[in-house]
């Protein structure tokens, strides 16, 4: 596998203003992360976990440095070329999945390509395919509120990927989850990442993810403390 | 994309049904209101029109001062020379001549004696001339109770209060006592051939209408006129005509400051009804402005309630990549053709209760007993152009409106905070 850099960060950090001064959120972070990645990022709450994947995600602007996402440098991005950047290369998981209410399985997963230029059929071909992957073809139909956690989890994981994004970003994706829906969902999306080269990249602090990661970066405030590659998992599947 | 926000929409009911309900309630309160207002205001402005302040009225400067008391002594005279000038000058509108007068109503009893006395407003119109408008005017044939209209000289009509109060019916005599125009006593026997109720408390309480002629000769009024009523052909008082007529013949007349000078007043110049007018001419304005506000402050709540829900939407719209100007655009949409539906139905719902009242009326007869208000007894709600239309003000400026501020929250917020809210 080649070690195509998909997402660059230099020298990023982050302030929030906060009363009359800032609180620095992120400092001085430079990170690469490569196409095909299963990154993890874990610290405890409030070191910086979600305010770096929504900069990476583009939906914040980094304070200070650059952040290079797929080729394009998110802090001089208007906000209509951000957009189209979510909109055609990035999908985003949340932990508490997000779905629209009153929309179907089918039509959450369809939501996302309805922004792209595909004709009725490309797109009914792509949510089948989506839905199959995460295993609930039989659930084709129902409203969200109609099914398990676990199972919104799995829909929210096909809406990510049904437009085949190069990176898919998941804040805390198991925090609502027990232990065998979070096992699920973990190979549902490491079977995504090998089908497709999709660099997913979580942030968690749940130890049953953690044994997934192929690389986890430790944040604590707002710093890196630690990346290390190479999770034991991995290591046991390669050998 | 429009598809399936349309379809999302139709199943969201806290974001349709209940919306188009509110604003359909709110139309429907507005077309109704408009209605009844409408209706009360130009019965009130019909009435003291006819009954009363013509659209124009000319009488004497020391009359015009002292109009209450019916003096007579003060009338116009030349009265057919005058009319006629008048008349040609304004062909558009309709010139005619009518005495008020107090008087004793007698009636004897079979001896000839006084049996029962009371007093009377006299009214003298034109009853019997052919091609008179009067008795139209005053909707008399419609308020006989008993009897009939006046066909000759020396029949007259009297209130039916007034008739149960004295025992009598048509087909009686009655003298009428008086003051001559030079204050002489007047004395006068005609016979009742009818008895009316106009539903207008402040007439129906002791009046006696009688032909015109005949008042003139029992006052000594010959060829004189107390009061001088133009109306404009068509029946609709016009303010802007009227006040512009006004100021010319009163600009034309050569002795003004002589108390026998003719002077004309308008509608708004008399019976304070200018406020009336005036307030009838912003009802719409402040009924449209009032639920503007009232609903927009529902919507606006209901909106933000939904809006909050909707946090959830808009952030994984934006996720997805929407632009949030395009996102912001639909939510406007779906505001439109939600107060467009809700507007509708408003109307449609508004209408029923306003027909109702058009055609049925709230008799209020008995609040208005001791009224002197030229106002009709039974009230009733009158249905315009307008009412159709004043319901597509509060009910597409507060639903738009209170999208348009709620939706500013799209841009107020940093994407990332927007995002955020999804998380709790
Ligand atoms: N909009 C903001 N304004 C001010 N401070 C903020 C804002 N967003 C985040 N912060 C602060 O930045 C720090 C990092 O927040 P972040 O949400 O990235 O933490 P986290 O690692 O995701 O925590 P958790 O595990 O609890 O989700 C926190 O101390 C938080 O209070
Ligand atoms: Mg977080």
């Amino acid at each position: 596998m080649d070690k195509q850099i998909i997402v660059q960060t230099k020298r990023l950090t982050k302030h929030f203003p906060v009363g009359g001064g800032q609180f620095t959120a992120l400092r001085d972070i430079n990170l690469t992360f490569s196409k095909g990645e299963f990154t993890g990022v874990v610290g405890p709450s409030g070191s910086g976990k979600t305010t770096l994947l929504n900069i990476i995600g583009s939906l914040d602007a980094p304070s200070e440095g650059s952040v290079t996402v797929l080729g394009k440098p998110v802090e001089a991005l208007t906000h209509k070329q951000a957009a189209d950047l979510r909109c055609r290369h990035l999908g985003f998981i949340f932990q508490t999945y997000n779905l629209l209410p009153v929309y179907t399985v089918y039509e959450n997963v369809e939501f996302p390509l309805l922004l792209l230029d595909l004709s009725a059929k490309e797109r009914e071909e792509a949510v089948l395919q989506a839905v199959e992957s995460v295993g609930l073809m039989p659930k084709l139909k129902s409203r969200p509120a109609q099914l398990s956690g676990g199972e919104c989890q799995r829909v929210a994981i096909a809406r990510a990927m049904v437009k085949k994004p190069a990176i898919v970003l998941a804040d805390e994706p198991t925090a609502n989850l027990d232990a065998e829906n979070s096992h699920h969902i973990l190979q549902t999306m490491e079977k995504l990442n090998t089908k497709f080269q999709t660099t997913f990249i979580f942030s968690t602090h749940d130890d049953k993810v953690i044994q997934y990661l192929r690389r986890k970066i430790t944040l604590e405030d707002g710093e890196v403390a630690e990346d290390q590659e190479a999770g034991i998992r991995d290591q046991e599947e390669e050998g | 994309m429009i598809r399936f926000l349309i379809k999302g929409l139709l199943r969201d009911r806290s974001r349709s049904l209940f919306p188009v309900m509110v604003v359909a309630i709110g139309v429907a309160l507005t077309v109704l209101l408009q209605s009844w207002i409408n209706g009360v205001m130009s019965d009130m402005i019909r009435s003291n029109a006819n009954y009363s302040t013509g659209h124009i009225k000319l009488t004497t400067r020391a009359y015009a001062a002292n109009e209450e008391q019916n003096p007579n002594d003060l009338a116009l005279l030349d009265a057919g020379p005058l009319t006629d000038r008048l008349q040609k000058k304004y062909p558009g509108l309709h010139f005619v001549s009518r005495i008020r007068f107090g008087g004793l109503l007698d009636i004897p009893d079979e001896q000839g004696e006084t049996r029962e006395q009371a007093p009377v407003a006299g009214l003298g119109i034109d009853l019997l001339s052919p091609g008179s408008t009067e008795a139209d005017r005053l909707n008399i044939r419609k308020s006989i109770i008993r009897g009939r209209m006046p066909e000759k000289p020396g029949e007259v009509l009297v209130s039916e209060d007034l008739a149960r109060k004295l025992a009598v019916g048509p087909g009686r005599a009655a003298t009428v006592l008086g003051s001559t125009m030079y204050g002489s006593m007047a004395m006068h026997n005609f016979t009742i051939v009818g008895t009316v109720r106009f539903g207008i408390a402040a007439m129906d309480r002791g009046a006696m209408v009688a032909d015109l002629d005949d008042v003139r000769r029992m006052l000594d009024m010959e060829d004189t006129a107390a009061e001088l009523l133009g109306y404009f052909d068509d029946g609709q008082y016009r303010d802007t005509a009227a006040v512009r007529i006004v100021a010319e013949v009163n600009a034309a007349v050569d002795n003004p400051t002589d108390e026998f000078a003719p002077v004309m007043r308008a509608l708004r110049d008399q019976n304070d009804l200018a406020e009336y007018l005036d307030l009838a001419k912003n009802m719409t304005r402040i009924i449209s402005g009032v639920f503007v506000v009232a609903m927009s402050i529902v919507l606006w709540n209901l909106g933000l309630i939904a809006g909050l829900r909707r946090y959830g939407e808009i952030g994984v719209r934006l996720a997805i990549g929407e632009q949030k100007g395009h996102i912001y655009c639909s939510m406007l949409l779906e505001s439109v053709a939600v107060g467009l539906l809700g507007t509708l139905a408003g109307i449609a719902v508004g209408l029923i209760p306003a027909w109702y009242l058009q055609e049925y009326g709230v008799d209020i007869g008995a609040m208005m007993d001791n009224s002197s208000m030229m106002i009709s007894s039974v009230m009733r709600a009158q249905i315009t152009v307008q009412t159709f239309l004043i319901g597509f003000v509060p009910g597409l400026l507060s639903t738009v409106l209170g999208t348009a501020l709620a939706g500013t929250g799209i841009y107020r917020r940093q994407t990332s905070q927007l995002f955020k809210e999804l998380e709790v």
